[in-house]
């Protein structure tokens, strides 16, 4: 069964994709974090969301407290957005572009990301 | 204006007092920007910033002078305000424009008086000591206080307003009270000799002794008390102490020096504009003498302080032509009203009367010479008749056909004069002046809640009279707008935390997709709704939160099983029942910490935390507690945290229960009940309360014959003693009280609602609580018992459950491609323990990247 779910960024010919874990290593509904290349990508795994992507990759770092700590959130979907709410200090940011609802100046890198069979693996440019 | 330091063009002002008047007159010079133009510095004879006067006898029953204060600390802390405490001002210099202090002379532009009053008493040969004490400030209620320790007995001096507060104060330090009156009448100035009679019928049954037509001629040594008051004739009173309240007087000592016209019967006389003698001098409060009169009220003296602050601004400002001196009062407990012209004084004037002798209730309703409008009122007993007359008084409101219905008993059909009967003009807070088209503008302007409507227009937050009618009036507006008060818990649910609870329950649903799907919007939830309504599964199912299920709903703490610390790691704290642990299991916990580098700290709780576990670390460490004996402490959860007790009656001289025995057994039957927010217990062994027990939201006390329960206590932001439940309880009735008490919280509280502010939302206070929890009312009692004995049977230790399975443990990884932690987690070494590196060490430290 094919689960690759294509996503925009697939077209950059630039992207190289490398293998992080297996499909066996997400939570359900929830994060874990990897290590890619001295960055730690916080990966949410959503396998019931059926009109956009299963699978979303942002940066762990929380930029209020300063601590790698965003793959532990809780995800959470406002106003259409799916989320992801910092466990310190609660403030939001949107999966799809790291951009925060409550401080606009604040940002998350994200990264493509896609399940290829039961290989999970992250867009490197 | 080309330099940002303006402090050369700035105005020197200087305020002489910090009571509820001076410190009203700094809060609306900053709030009118007054700062651009001022820098203020304000002089205070007493040591504390300005507390809330009105509610001192409070003092006493549990409120600090932190809690009295009418505002935080930082109002004084504004840029271009100075605050000096404990600097009274000795002297004023009008020639030179400088007021003398002790911390030298400070040079004036402008200067407002605002230095209050100081009690009235009479000399009376042998008053002194405990014999002459007095009811103004902290520092009098501190002397108050000491004097009753040695007390049986307490005398007032004074039965008007202040005075019956003051008996209040002395009732609630448990002394025998007894109030001393020149007048024929209580209050007299507020009420008629109806009103007089009823009032004293109704405190009288308090067990407060009123002596009425007294004058104490001298104070000699008593016989069976420290003293004896020698009234005319050979009548007299003997008591311990003696607190005069006999009136106040203005502070006008300084005024006087420095030669300012002072009023007819003392205090500094004013114009419309509360100016002084001298047009670079204003005074204000209760030191004020406006036509001669001193204004004893709060209301009037905020008022004072609008206009001056107004003016200070360069804005225009409504003159101050007298008070209003209506007040609604609750003194010892009775309700008290008076309203306009109480004595009808005015030519022609007719008055209604209602007397209830049977309940000592009185009201009178005061009309104008052609029975058109109402004048004035007195109430006795019911002040429930208050706001509807105060309305028809102030606003001019044309009577009904027959006025009398306004004072008869209620139910008999009398027209309320609900909020929409009142014109915009229509005072809704006389304290801070707010009117009811105030009220509406804030509404339009997008106010939508009680809490945020009192911050925008500051109604109800003087003296708080008015909240049941601002109440009325934002529901009404809302109702009138066509708002329907939105309660929903989030974008997904539009339902309240108890009714969520109340499905959960009824459709025994047990996870949280089925409620989303047959109850909620959307297929994902959000960071408000997964926690609350995970913890409403856990209160009623309690299964392991660890299920695969469930682990998406908690917050990480829940998720991990440990509390998480500002730099990503966690604490971690084992349960110690009571707080009682072996010596092994110190040194067992003690090998932990020390093997993983934990930093230590004792707990609030009687436990121990260690800081600093990444999360790999957690099954390692949980590993080896659990075979030291230990179980999760839920320190992470909205749970029961800790049954805190005292050594009790096995060690203790004073012990008479075994109150650490109690605590284990309540800590173990509760341990792990999920619940709205956290709860704390604490046990003490004996009346001296060494656990605090009085504090937590369940406080259970030792008596000579059983358990006393004490519920909804706090510490923390909101301090709140826990309320007296009930009294001299075998173990087994206490356990059942505490258990319907907790799942009838759990049940009803709204989420992240603790106990202390839940008890106050309900209707009905404690009694209704009672009435429930003891008398069974609601037909729950059975129901509540087998609910909390369902979460009883199916506790397990979550941790343990978890290191039995691989597939959870997996989740206790750092990085899911690699091993090992966090590199950028650092750490410092400071008093021997490491801590967590500050931003601003960390170019001092070497960075370098953790080999795995």
């Amino acid at each position: 069964m094919s689960q690759s779910s294509a996503t925009a960024t697939v077209e950059q010919t630039s992207v190289q994709w490398r293998a992080l874990c297996s499909r066996a290593d997400l939570v359900a509904n929830s994060g874990v974090v990897a290590w890619v290349d001295g960055a730690q990508v916080a990966l949410f795994y959503l396998p019931d969301e059926t009109r956009g992507k299963q699978l979303y990759a942002v940066d762990n770092r929380d930029p209020k407290s300063g601590a790698n700590v965003i793959g532990r959130g809780i995800v959470g979907s406002l106003a259409g957005d799916l989320v992801i709410a910092a466990p310190l200090y609660k403030q939001h940011y949107r999966l799809e572009d790291g951009s925060c609802l409550e401080y606009p100046e604040q940002q998350l890198r994200t990264w493509p990301v896609r399940l290829q069979g039961d290989r999970v693996e992250i867009g490197l440019s | 204006m080309n330099s940002t330091d303006t402090s050369t063009d700035q105005q020197r002002l200087i305020i002489i007092g910090n009571g509820m008047v001076g410190h009203h007159c700094v809060e609306q010079l900053i709030e009118r920007g007054a700062l651009a133009q001022y820098r203020v510095h304000v002089f205070s004879e007493e040591p504390l910033r300005a507390y809330d006067r009105v509610h001192l006898s409070e003092y006493f029953t549990g409120r600090d002078a932190e809690s009295l204060a009418l505002s935080g600390a930082e109002l004084y802390q504004t840029p271009g305000v100075t605050l000096h405490l404990g600097v009274p001002v000795l002297e004023i210099d009008r020639e030179r424009r400088e007021v003398i202090t002790a911390e030298g002379s400070f040079p004036y532009d402008q200067l407002v008086l605002a230095s209050g009053s100081y009690p009235f008493v009479p000399p009376i040969e042998g008053a002194e000591g405990d014999s002459r004490l007095v009811y103004r400030t902290l520092a009098d209620l501190d002397t108050i206080q000491a004097a009753a320790k040695s007390a049986r007995r307490g005398v007032v001096v004074g039965g008007g307003l202040l005075g019956l507060e003051a008996a209040n104060a002395l009732k609630s330090l448990g002394l025998e009270a007894h109030v001393v009156e020149f007048a024929p009448r209580l209050m007299p100035v507020q009420l008629d000799d109806h009103g007089g009679l009823a009032l004293k019928a109704q405190i009288e049954a308090l067990g407060v002794s009123v002596h009425l037509s007294r004058g104490t001629q001298s104070v000699t040594p008593g016989s069976e008390y420290r003293y004896r008051m020698n009234f005319a004739g050979e009548e007299f009173l003997e008591t311990d102490l003696i607190v005069f309240s006999a009136g106040i007087r203005p502070q006008d000592a300084i005024a006087k020096q420095c030669g300012l016209e002072l009023g007819p019967r003392g205090g500094v006389a004013i114009d419309s504009q509360c100016r002084t003698s001298d047009p670079a001098i204003y005074a204000i409060g209760e030191c004020a003498a406006w036509n001669g009169g001193i204004f004893g009220l709060v209301a009037p003296g905020y008022q004072m302080a609008r206009s001056v602050a107004t003016q200070l601004c360069g804005e225009d400002s409504e003159p101050f032509m007298g008070a209003d001196m209506s007040t609604k009062l609750k003194l010892l407990g009775v309700d008290v009203g008076s309203i306009g012209d109480a004595h009808g004084a005015t030519a022609g004037s007719r008055s209604y009367r209602f007397i209830d002798e049977a309940t000592s209730s009185y009201r009178r309703l005061v009309v104008s010479a052609d029975g058109k409008q109402a004048i004035g009122a007195v109430l006795v007993g019911d002040n429930s008749y208050y706001d509807t007359l105060l309305q028809y008084v102030q606003n001019g409101i044309k009577l009904p056909a027959d006025p009398s219905c306004l004072i008869l008993p209620q139910g008999e059909g009398a027209p309320a004069l609900g909020a929409d009967a009142l014109p915009d003009t229509a005072t809704i807070c006389s304290c801070h002046n707010v009117s009811k088209g105030a009220i509406c503008a804030a509404i339009d302007g997008g106010c939508g809640d009680l809490a945020g409507l009192k911050s925008a227009t500051r109604a109800a937050t003087g003296c708080g009279g008015c909240s049941a009618l601002l109440k009325q009036v934002f529901e009404h507006e809302l109702t009138a707008r066509g708002v329907v008060v939105d309660k929903s818990l989030c974008e997904h649910f539009a339902y309240t935390r108890q009714e969520l609870y109340g499905i959960v329950r009824v459709e025994g649903i047990e996870s949280f997709e089925a409620l989303l799907a047959k109850h909620g919007r959307g297929h994902v939830g959000c960071d408000i709704c997964k926690p609350a309504v995970g913890s409403i599964l856990a209160s009623c199912w309690n299964r392991s939160i660890t299920d695969p299920a469930l682990v998406p709903l908690q917050d990480t703490n829940d998720t991990f099983m440990a509390n998480m610390q500002k730099n990503g790691t966690y604490s971690v704290v084992p349960r110690i029942p009571g707080g009682e642990i072996t010596p092994d299991g110190l040194l067992a916990i003690g090998a932990v910490a020390k093997k993983y580098d934990l930093y230590t700290k004792i707990t609030g709780g009687q436990r121990i935390d260690l800081f600093g576990a990444q999360l790999h670390e957690l099954p390692d460490i949980w590993a080896e507690l659990i075979a030291a004996g230990f179980e999760t402490g839920h320190a992470y959860g909205k749970s029961l945290r800790t049954v805190k007790s005292c050594v009790g009656s096995t060690w203790c001289r004073y012990g008479v229960q075994d109150s650490v025995g109690m605590a284990l057994l309540l800590e173990d039957r509760y341990k792990g009940l999920r619940s709205p927010h956290k709860i704390k217990f604490a046990v003490s062994g004996c009346t001296r309360e060494c656990a605090e027990a009085q504090s937590k939201d369940v406080g259970v006390i030792a008596t000579e014959n059983g358990w006393n329960l004490y519920v909804a206590g706090n510490g923390g932001m909101r301090p709140r003693h826990a309320e007296l439940f009930a009294t001299d309880l075998d173990d087994e009735t206490l356990i059942r009280y505490i258990d319907r008490f907790l799942m009838f919280y759990v049940r009803t509280a709204d989420r992240l609602q603790r106990t202390s502010v839940w008890r106050e939302s309900l209707d009905g206070g404690l009694d209704y609580l009672k009435e429930v929890i003891i008398h069974d009312s609601l037909n729950l009692a059975a129901e509540l018992e087998a609910q909390m004995q369902l979460v009883i049977d199916r506790y397990e230790c979550e941790w343990a459950n978890t290191l039995k399975d691989p597939e959870k443990l997996k989740r206790f990884r750092t990085f899911v491609n690699q091993q090992g932690g966090d590199p950028d987690i650092q750490f410092v070494e400071e008093r021997g323990q490491r801590r967590p590196v500050r931003a601003d060490e960390l170019a001092l430290i070497p960075l370098f990247e953790e080999v795995v």
